[in-house]
C-alpha cells in the first residue's frame, strides 16, 4: 500500500519532475496497538441493518510545500513490503484535482506500478478539495454493497507539475496540423503561428463559475463574517505551534519517510513554521488589496503529497487479523453558492452529518476540519454560532454551534501541515482515528470546505479497545 | 407587429431602473429651524474619524433635496468646528443608493430660470466648500452615485466604491434637457479627461464601477460581500465604511496617496490633450457630431459644451457662472420640461398599480420562435423565468434559439455577463415542437401569425392542454383581443400582451384588457411586464388599440406624402429633423411594408374613410413585387449586408410613378408635411384618450414616445398638443381638412381643448 503512494506520486509529474522523496512504511504495523486511555463508554453507532466499516490503517507522504524538495529524476526499485496481500485488496480509489492528462486515471497507474496484482480495478475520482474523502466515501459505498470487503482509497497532489497548456488557438492550429494532408497545407498553418499563441495558459486556482480565485473568495467571507485580520493570524498561529508540537511530540504517525536517491530522506512535513504574531502582521494581504485580511500567512500553502487509508469490512478485517482503527460512519455531501458561501462547507454539513448519526455536538470528542485559510475556518466557526445564519440560510430552526477549542485540530491542520488538494481527506480521517485512540475519545467529526461551493463531513467511531 | 428598430435613439433616454432624479415630497418636509432635529443626515465620531450617514427616511433613494443639503451643511459645519475630527467619510445607509441625483421637484418648483440658476450657484458653493476641506473627506459609494450626487462625490478628496452591479455613476442630467450643475461640467474635465467628460455629460450614460476606477473617477474599489451574520447588502455597506474609515484616517496621516502617480502614457496624453490646437479640434468634433445627432432639437448638449468649454478656457469662475446660468436657461426650455415629463411617466410605468398577482408567474410558454417570440424569451429567460418557446417546425425553434443564443452573447462580449451566466441563462429555456410541459405553465403568450383563424386554432389546441389558472395572452399588434377571446372557454384569462420588436432593446409593453379580463390576469401580465423589464402601458381593446391605431394614420400619411412626390429619402429627412429618431419611410422598412399594408387595410375596414390617405394599393403592389422591406432586402430603400448608406429603390419609385397624386401647394411646405404627418398621429392618440381606450395622457405619451418614436424632446403627442397649443394645432388641421376632408378633422377633445386654453394634458 505504502507504494501504492510512492508510485502514484511517481505517475504524476514527467520526467524532470520535481518531487517528493519518502520512503515506505510497512503496513504490518498496524496490528501493533499502543496503550490507550479508556474510552468513554457511549452508545455505538453500530445499525442492525448497516454493515460496519473500518478504517484499518491510513497513512501519508510527508506533505511537502510545493517546490522545496526535487530531485531530477527517480528511481523505483523499492517495493514496499505490505502487511496485506496485494491481492487481498478489491478495488483502488484515488482521488486528485489537477490532473495530468497522461495519467487521467492516476489510480490504475498507480496501482499498476505499485505491484498490486493488475486484477485489481482502479478509479479516479475528483471533487475539489474534497477528493479523496470522495475516494473514501465511495469505498464504503461499495463494501456496504456488498461489492468489496478491502478498498485501498487515497489522494495525490503534484502542485509543483501541473499541466501547462498551449493557448486554444496553438492548440487548434497543432490539432489541424495533425489532419493536413499535403506538405503545402502543413506550412500554411505552421506560417499561422503568432507569437501570441505561444503563451502558455496556466492553471488557475479559480472557480470556473465565478472567475474568482478562491484567496479572493475567502477574503471575503472573512469580510463578510467580519473576521479580523489578528484573528486570523491568531488561527494560523495556532495551527502551526500545534502541529509543530505535535510533530516533536511524535503524534503524526501517519508520515511514513521516503528516500529519494541521491538525497536525505524526507519523513517530515516541512511547511511547519511557527512564527509570530508580529512576524505575521507584517504580510501584506495576497489577494485583495490593500485593504483584504487573508495573507500567505494564514493561507494554506500549495503542497505536494499524497495519502492512502485501507477500508474493509469490520468482518473480513478481523477474518485478515487486522486490528481496525476506527468505524466509519455516517457521512454527507453538501452543497451552496459558489461565489458567496463557496468555503462554508463545514457549517452546511456538520448539522446534517450530526442529524444523520443522531448526535449532538457534545458527543463529539475529536474535530478535525480542513483549514483552507483561517478566514474561512474562523468565518464556519461564527455562521455556526449564528442562529440568524442557520434560520436564513440553512433553514434550520437554530443553530448547531462551534466545537470547542480544546477538541478542534489539535494536532495542527492544513494551514500548518500543507494541503495537497485531493490528498487531505485521508489525513483528516486518519488524524481523527489517530487522536480517538491517543485522547480515548468515541465520536470524530470530519469536515471540509471544496472549491465548487461543496461541503463534507464524516462521523467516525473508535474501535474498541 | 414590429414596430420599428426606432428606439434606438430612445434607449437613451431610458432612464436606467436606478431613478435618478426622483420626484417626491420632502420638500413640504423642509423645516429649516436648526432645532428640528435632523433626519436625512447623522454622523458619528470613530475615533478622529467622522462618519456621515445619508439617508432620507421620505424615499427609497437619497435625493440631494433642501432638507437633505441643509442637515448636510450643518453638520459639515459642526465637523470642520470640531478640532478632534482628522478626517471624514461619507456614505449612504440606504441599500443600492448612495445619491441618485437633485431632487426633481425642487427644480420643478422654480418659477424663473434665474431661480433655477440660484439653486446651482448654491449647489456649487457647498460642494466648493467640501472640496476645500481643511481635513479629507472619503466619498464611500455603494449604489447609484448620479448627477448631483457624482457632483458631490467628486467635490470629496477621496473615493472609494463597491464594485456591485448595481454600483453605477453618471451624470445623466443631459437625458432630462439639463446639465450638471453643480460643478459637474468644471471638475469632471479635470478628473477623466476632456474626451473622456464629453462622453459622460453628452452621452448620460451609467458608468460602473471597474470602468470608473480605470477612468480615475474612483480611487479604490470594494469587493460587494455576501451574506454572513447579516444580510449581505447591509453588512457590504459596513465594510465599505469600515475600509472608507481606514482610508481616511490614512489619508489624514498622508499614509495613503491622493493623486497617483501618472505613467508615462497618461503624461503624454495630458500634454497632447492639454495643447491649444487639439482641444479646438476636440470643441468642433463634439459639436459636429451633437448637430447631426440632435439635429438641435436638443438644447442641453449645446449648452454643456458651452460651458466644458468656458471653464477649460477661461478659468473656473467663468466656467461656474456659465455653467449656473446654462442650467437655469435649460431647466425652463420646453424640451426639458418634455424629458422630465417622459422620465417621471416613465417611472410610473414601471410600477404594478395593479396588485400582486394571486399566483406568481414561474412558467411562461411562448408560441412562435420568430423574431418575437424568440425575443419574449430572451428577456424572460435573463430574468430567471423557465420559458418553453414552441415553433411547428425544428427550423424555426433552431433559429430562435439561435436568436436567443446571439442576443446573450452579445452581453457577453460586451463583458455584461459572462460565458457561465450565458449558459446558466439559456438553461431556462426549452425549445421544442410539442406541447410537453404546458400543464404546468402558469402564462402563454402566443406570437404566432396575424391570422383570426390561426390565432383561434391556436388558443383551442392550448387550452386543451394548460392548467386552469394559466393566463392566454396574445401578442397581436391589431387584431381586437375580444375576437381572439371569442373562442376562449375562458375569456377572462386571455389578454392582450403588445411587444415590441426588437423586443430586448424595445422598452415598452402594450398590455390590452377586454372587458371580461379579470383583474388577477391583468396583474399577473403586468407583473411578468415588469419582470422582462417593461414600460408598460395599459390600454382598452379596439383595433390596433393605441399604438397601432396612432401609427397608421401617420403611414397613410406618409404614403400620401410619397405618392405626391416627396422622395423616401426627402421624407425621411423631414421626419427625422423633426424629432422622430427614424424615418417615416424607414420606418415603413422597418415594420415591413406588408405588415403595414396589413393593419391599414385591416384598420381601414374598421375606422372607415378617416385612416385613408395613401392608397392601400401602393403598399400592396410593393408586397407583390417581394418588396417587404428589410426584412426581404428591398423596401423603399435597398438594403445589403455591410453597405451604411442606403440607397433608394428605384423600382418603389416606379410603383409610385404609378399611383402618382398631384400636391396640393397650399399643404405641402416642408413644414406643412411634417405637420400633416404628425397632427394625424396626434389627433388620433388624442381620440383614443377621448374614448377611453387610453386612461390618461401620461400612457398615451410614454406609449408613443417608447414604442413608436414619437420625439422624445416634444415628449409625446399629449405633451405637444399642451406646448404647441391645442388652438394653433386645430387650426393647422382644419387648413389640412380642406383639402384632404376627414383625416384631418380634429376631435372632439382637442377641440375643447382649443376652445379653452387653461385645459391641458399636463399640469
Amino acid at each position: 500500500m505504502a507504494s501504492m503512494l510512492l508510485n502514484s506520486m511517481r505517475t504524476c509529474p514527467v520526467s524532470p519532475a520535481r518531487a517528493v522523496q519518502y520512503a515506505a512504511r510497512s503496513l504490518s504495523t498496524t496490528t501493533q496497538l499502543q496503550a490507550q486511555v479508556q474510552t468513554k463508554s457511549k452508545k455505538t453507532l453500530a445499525r442492525p441493518s448497516v454493515k460496519n466499516i473500518v478504517l484499518v490503517e491510513g497513512v501519508r507522504t510527508p506533505f511537502l510545500m510545493s517546490g522545496t524538495t526535487y530531485v531530477s529524476s527517480f528511481h523505483w526499485g523499492l517495493l514496499h513490503k505490505t502487511g496485506i496481500p496485494k491481492d487481498a485488496v478489491d478495488y483502488i480509489i484515488y482521488g486528485t484535482v489537477i490532473q495530468e492528462v497522461k495519467t487521467s486515471n492516476v489510480a490504475r497507474e498507480a496501482a499498476l506500478g505499485a505491484g498490486f496484482s493488475d486484477k485489481i480495478p482502479a478509479h479516479t475520482v475528483t471533487m475539489a478539495c474534497i477528493s479523496s474523502n470522495q475516494a473514501m466515501t465511495s469505498a464504503v459505498g461499495m463494501i456496504a454493497a456488498g461489492q468489496c470487503d478491502a478498498v485501498v482509497a487515497g489522494g495525490v497532489e503534484f502542485m509543483s507539475d501541473v499541466p501547462i497548456r498551449h493557448s486554444r488557438k496553438m492548440r487548434k492550429t497543432m490539432l489541424s496540423l495533425n489532419k493536413a494532408k499535403t506538405l503545402g497545407q502543413r506550412l500554411g498553418l505552421i506560417g499561422s503561428i503568432r507569437l501570441a499563441h505561444l503563451a502558455p495558459e496556466l492553471p488557475a486556482v479559480a472557480e470556473f463559475s465565478t472567475a474568482e480565485t478562491m484567496g479572493h473568495s475567502a477574503d471575503r467571507l472573512a469580510a463578510a463574517f467580519g473576521v479580523s485580520r489578528v484573528e486570523q493570524d491568531e488561527f494560523a498561529l495556532r495551527s502551526h505551534t500545534l502541529a509543530k508540537k505535535a510533530q516533536d511530540a511524535g503524534l503524526l504517525k501517519d508520515v511514513i519517510s521516503f528516500k529519494v536517491p541521491g538525497r536525505d530522506i524526507v519523513s517530515k512535513d516541512n511547511g511547519i513554521r511557527p512564527s509570530s504574531m508580529e512576524q505575521m502582521a507584517k504580510l501584506k494581504p495576497a489577494f485583495i488589496k490593500p485593504h483584504g485580511t487573508v495573507t500567505a500567512a494564514n493561507s494554506s500553502f500549495l503542497t505536494d503529497g499524497a495519502s492512502a487509508v485501507l477500508i474493509m469490512s469490520e468482518e473480513k478485517a478481523l477474518a485478515m487479523g487486522y486490528k481496525p482503527k476506527a468505524y466509519l460512519r455516517d457521512f454527507v455531501y453538501v452543497s451552496q453558492d459558489p461565489k458567496d458561501q463557496l468555503l462554508l462547507g463545514p457549517t452546511y454539513s456538520t448539522p446534517k452529518v450530526l442529524e444523520r448519526a443522531g448526535l449532538t455536538m457534545d458527543d463529539i470528542d475529536v474535530f478535525e476540519f480542513h483549514e483552507a485559510f483561517a478566514g474561512q475556518i474562523m468565518a464556519n466557526l461564527k455562521a455556526m454560532d449564528s442562529d440568524w445564519f442557520a434560520q436564513t440560510y440553512m433553514g434550520r430552526k437554530s443553530k448547531v454551534g462551534t466545537p470547542p477549542t480544546e477538541k478542534f485540530n489539535l494536532w495542527g491542520g492544513s494551514l500548518s501541515l500543507g494541503h495537497p488538494f485531493g490528498a487531505t481527506g485521508c489525513r483528516l480521517v486518519t488524524t481523527v482515528a489517530h487522536r480517538l485512540q491517543k485522547e480515548g475519545g468515541q465520536y470524530g467529526l470530519v469536515a471540509a470546505c471544496a472549491a465548487g461551493g461543496q461541503g463534507h463531513a464524516m462521523v467516525i467511531e473508535a474501535y474498541p479497545q | 407587429m414590429a414596430f420599428a428598430r426606432a428606439a434606438g435613439v430612445l434607449s437613451k433616454f431610458a432612464v436606467s431602473k436606478y431613478p435618478l432624479l426622483s420626484g417626491h415630497a420632502s420638500r413640504s418636509l423642509s423645516v429649516s429651524s436648526s432645532l428640528a432635529a435632523r433626519t436625512h443626515v447623522s454622523y458619528e465620531l470613530k475615533d478622529d474619524v467622522a462618519v456621515i450617514r445619508l439617508n432620507d427616511p421620505t424615499s427609497k433613494v437619497n435625493t440631494l433635496s433642501v432638507q437633505m443639503q441643509s442637515e448636510l451643511s450643518e453638520v459639515m459645519g459642526e465637523i470642520w468646528s470640531n478640532g478632534a475630527v482628522k478626517s471624514a467619510v461619507l456614505i449612504s445607509s440606504k441599500p443600492g443608493c448612495f445619491i441618485a441625483g437633485a431632487d426633481i421637484n425642487m427644480i420643478q418648483a422654480c418659477k424663473t430660470s434665474e431661480e433655477v440658476t440660484h439653486l446651482s450657484q448654491e449647489g456649487q458653493k457647498m460642494f466648493e466648500k467640501i472640496e476645500k476641506s481643511p481635513i479629507p473627506v472619503v466619498a464611500a459609494i455603494n449604489g447609484s452615485c448620479l448627477g448631483g450626487g457624482l457632483e458631490f462625490a467628486i467635490a470629496c478628496q477621496y473615493r472609494v466604491a463597491t464594485k456591485s452591479k448595481k454600483t453605477i455613476l453618471g451624470t445623466p442630467e443631459v437625458m432630462l434637457g439639463l446639465l450638471p450643475g453643480a460643478g459637474g461640467t468644471q471638475r469632471l474635465p479635470k478628473m477623466v479627461g476632456l474626451p473622456g467628460a464629453f462622453d459622460m455629460m453628452l452621452t448620460g450614460r451609467n458608468i460602473r464601477a471597474d470602468k470608473a476606477k480605470k477612468m480615475g473617477l474612483v480611487h479604490q474599489l470594494v469587493d460587494p460581500l455576501g451574506p454572513g451574520l447579516k444580510p449581505a447588502e447591509e453588512r457590504t455597506i459596513e465594510y465599505l465604511e469600515e475600509v472608507a474609515v481606514g482610508l481616511a484616517k490614512g489619508i489624514a496621516n498622508k499614509k495613503v496617496a491622493l493623486t497617483k502617480e501618472k505613467g508615462l502614457m497618461q503624461k503624454l496624453q495630458d500634454t497632447v490633450m492639454g495643447l491649444g490646437p487639439v482641444k479646438q479640434k476636440i470643441y468642433k468634433t463634439v459639436s459636429e457630431k451633437v448637430q447631426k445627432q440632435t439635429k438641435g432639437l436638443y438644447p442641453a448638449p449645446v449648452k454643456i459644451i458651452e460651458c466644458i468649454k468656458t471653464g477649460v478656457e477661461q478659468g473656473r469662475e467663468a466656467g461656474y457662472l456659465a455653467e449656473a446660468e446654462n442650467f437655469g436657461k435649460l431647466a425652463v426650455t420646453p424640451e426639458s420640461k418634455a424629458l422630465i415629463g417622459l422620465y417621471q411617466g416613465q417611472v410610473i410605468c414601471k410600477k404594478n398599480r395593479f396588485g400582486t398577482p394571486e399566483k406568481e408567474v414561474k412558467k411562461l410558454a411562448i408560441l412562435g420562435a420568430g423574431l418575437m417570440g424568440a425575443g419574449i424569451a430572451q428577456v424572460s429567460i435573463d430574468k430567471g423565468l423557465n420559458t418553453i418557446l414552441k415553433d411547428t417546425a425544428v427550423e424555426g425553434i433552431s433559429r430562435g434559439e439561435d436568436q436567443v443564443y446571439k442576443g446573450l452573447n452579445t452581453k457577453v462580449k460586451k463583458k455584461a455577463l459572462t460565458s457561465f451566466e450565458r449558459d446558466a441563462i439559456l438553461s431556462n429555456l426549452s425549445a421544442q415542437i410539442d406541447y410537453t410541459g404546458f400543464d404546468s405553465a402558469d402564462m402563454v403568450i402566443e406570437a404566432v401569425f396575424e391570422d383570426i383563424n390561426i390565432k383561434h386554432k391556436v388558443l383551442k389546441e392550448i387550452e386543451a392542454v394548460i392548467p386552469p389558472h394559466c393566463i392566454f395572452a396574445s401578442n397581436t399588434s391589431a387584431l381586437p383581443i375580444k375576437d381572439i377571446a371569442a373562442a376562449s372557454k375562458r375569456p377572462e384569462k386571455v389578454i392582450g400582451m403588445h411587444y415590441f420588436s426588437p423586443v430586448d432593446k424595445m422598452q415598452l409593453l402594450e398590455i390590452i384588457t377586454t372587458d371580461k379580463t379579470s383583474k388577477d390576469t391583468l396583474a399577473s401580465a403586468v407583473s411578468v411586464g415588469l419582470k422582462q423589464g417593461k414600460i408598460i402601458i395599459v390600454v382598452g381593446d379596439g383595433p390596433g388599440f393605441y399604438t397601432t391605431r396612432c401609427l397608421a394614420p401617420m403611414l397613410a400619411e406618409a404614403v400620401r406624402v410619397l405618392q405626391e412626390g416627396t422622395g423616401p429619402k426627402k421624407l425621411d429627412t423631414l421626419t427625422t429633423s423633426f424629432g422622430f429618431p427614424v424615418g417615416a419611410a424607414t420606418l415603413a422598412d422597418e415594420v415591413g411594408i406588408d405588415v403595414a399594408a396589413h393593419v391599414a387595410e385591416d384598420l381601414g375596414k374598421a375606422f372607415g374613410s378617416r385612416f385613408g390617405g395613401g392608397n392601400v394599393e401602393v403598399l400592396k403592389t410593393m408586397v407583390e413585387n417581394g418588396f417587404k422591406g428589410r426584412k426581404s432586402g428591398k423596401g423603399c430603400f435597398i438594403y445589403g449586408k455591410g453597405k451604411k448608406e442606403k440607397s433608394v429603390n428605384s423600382d418603389a419609385e416606379e410603383i409610385l410613378q404609378k399611383y402618382k397624386l398631384s400636391a396640393p401647394p397650399s399643404v405641402s411646405s416642408d413644414s406643412d408635411i411634417q405637420h400633416r404627418l404628425v397632427s394625424r398621429f396626434v389627433n388620433e392618440a388624442v381620440l383614443c384618450l377621448q374614448e377611453g381606450i387610453l386612461t390618461n395622457p401620461v400612457e398615451g405619451d410614454i406609449g408613443a414616445v417608447f414604442g413608436l418614436g414619437f420625439p422624445p424632446c416634444l415628449g409625446g403627442p399629449f405633451r405637444f398638443v399642451d406646448s404647441f397649443g391645442a388652438e394653433k394645432l386645430v387650426s393647422m388641421m382644419r387648413r389640412f381638412e380642406d383639402v384632404y376632408g376627414n383625416q384631418f378633422t380634429p376631435c372632439q377633445l382637442l377641440l375643447d381643448h382649443a376652445k379653452d386654453p387653461s385645459k391641458k394634458f399636463h399640469k
